[in-house]
């Protein structure tokens, strides 16, 4: 089929499963399964540094996979407004990309200068040191 | 099928949520909270792009997100340097007690 047929198909408001929605739809779900990952972490891991491991890489890798899948699903033609937007989600993308390990840099950094103790191989199951302080 | 796509992505988004808002609620330190917080922010960021995708305004919408972003990234580095510098600032007097007495 050539790309014609996908442009009428789109246009007519039909089911227009265009290969480029389809690859959307596809980032968009993989980054709901790392979402739920991250959000499954963030509620079971016992320390805030686990659980900073696993809000940093989720929340990351799930935002930059589902702006790039929406990115893909509203590029319906390839018109030049079409192709702007496009590179606005991948400039949303790119900022993301930078800013969220920054983030989590500076509060693991101030986490770690307020003497947070994360777990050691000592504290049994039991006791659950969470929030307790070095003093 | 794509208003469905989004309509779903957008209430998983916001039932996903509801585990973040429980670390917010609960955290044992403050820094969990500005976690939950930063991840909500990002979050809210992909939601106000989904939003725009069922309202066919995705050029306006986007320009939105990128603030949000720019908004939420600010806020976290903030609040996180300012609870370093609070910390500091407590050391600093207790040290200061202890070299007077």
């Amino acid at each position: 089929m050539s790309m014609i047929d996908f442009k009428v198909i789109a246009a007519s408001g039909e089911v227009s499963l265009f290969p480029l929605h389809l690859l959307g739809m596809f980032f968009g779900s993989l980054g709901l399964v790392f979402f739920l990952g991250a959000a499954v972490g963030l509620i079971r891991f016992p320390d805030f540094y686990t659980r900073m491991h696993a809000a940093g890489k989720g929340d990351t890798l799930s935002t930059m996979l589902m702006l790039t899948g929406f990115g893909l699903v509203t590029m319906e033609d390839f018109s030049l407004g079409s192709w702007l937007l496009f590179v606005k989600i991948m400039g949303v993308v790119l900022f993301i990309f930078i800013a969220s390990p920054t983030v989590s840099h500076v509060l693991m950094r101030a986490a770690s200068e307020d003497d947070e103790m994360p777990l050691t191989k000592n504290d049994g199951k039991k006791s659950s040191n969470k929030g307790k302080k070095r003093n | 099928m794509i208003e469905y796509f989004a309509i779903v992505m957008g209430a998983a988004l916001l039932v996903l949520m509801i585990p973040v808002f429980y670390r917010i609620w609960v955290g044992p330190t403050s820094y969990d909270r500005i976690l939950g917080v930063n991840v909500i922010g990002t979050k809210t960021a992909v939601l106000l792009v989904v939003i725009g995708t069922l309202y066919d305004r995705v050029d306006m919408f986007v320009d939105f997100a990128i603030a949000y972003a720019l908004l939420s990234f600010v806020t976290a580095i903030v609040v996180s340097r300012y609870l370093n510098r609070t910390i500091s600032q407590k050391e600093m007097e207790t040290r200061e007690k202890k070299a007077g007495t």
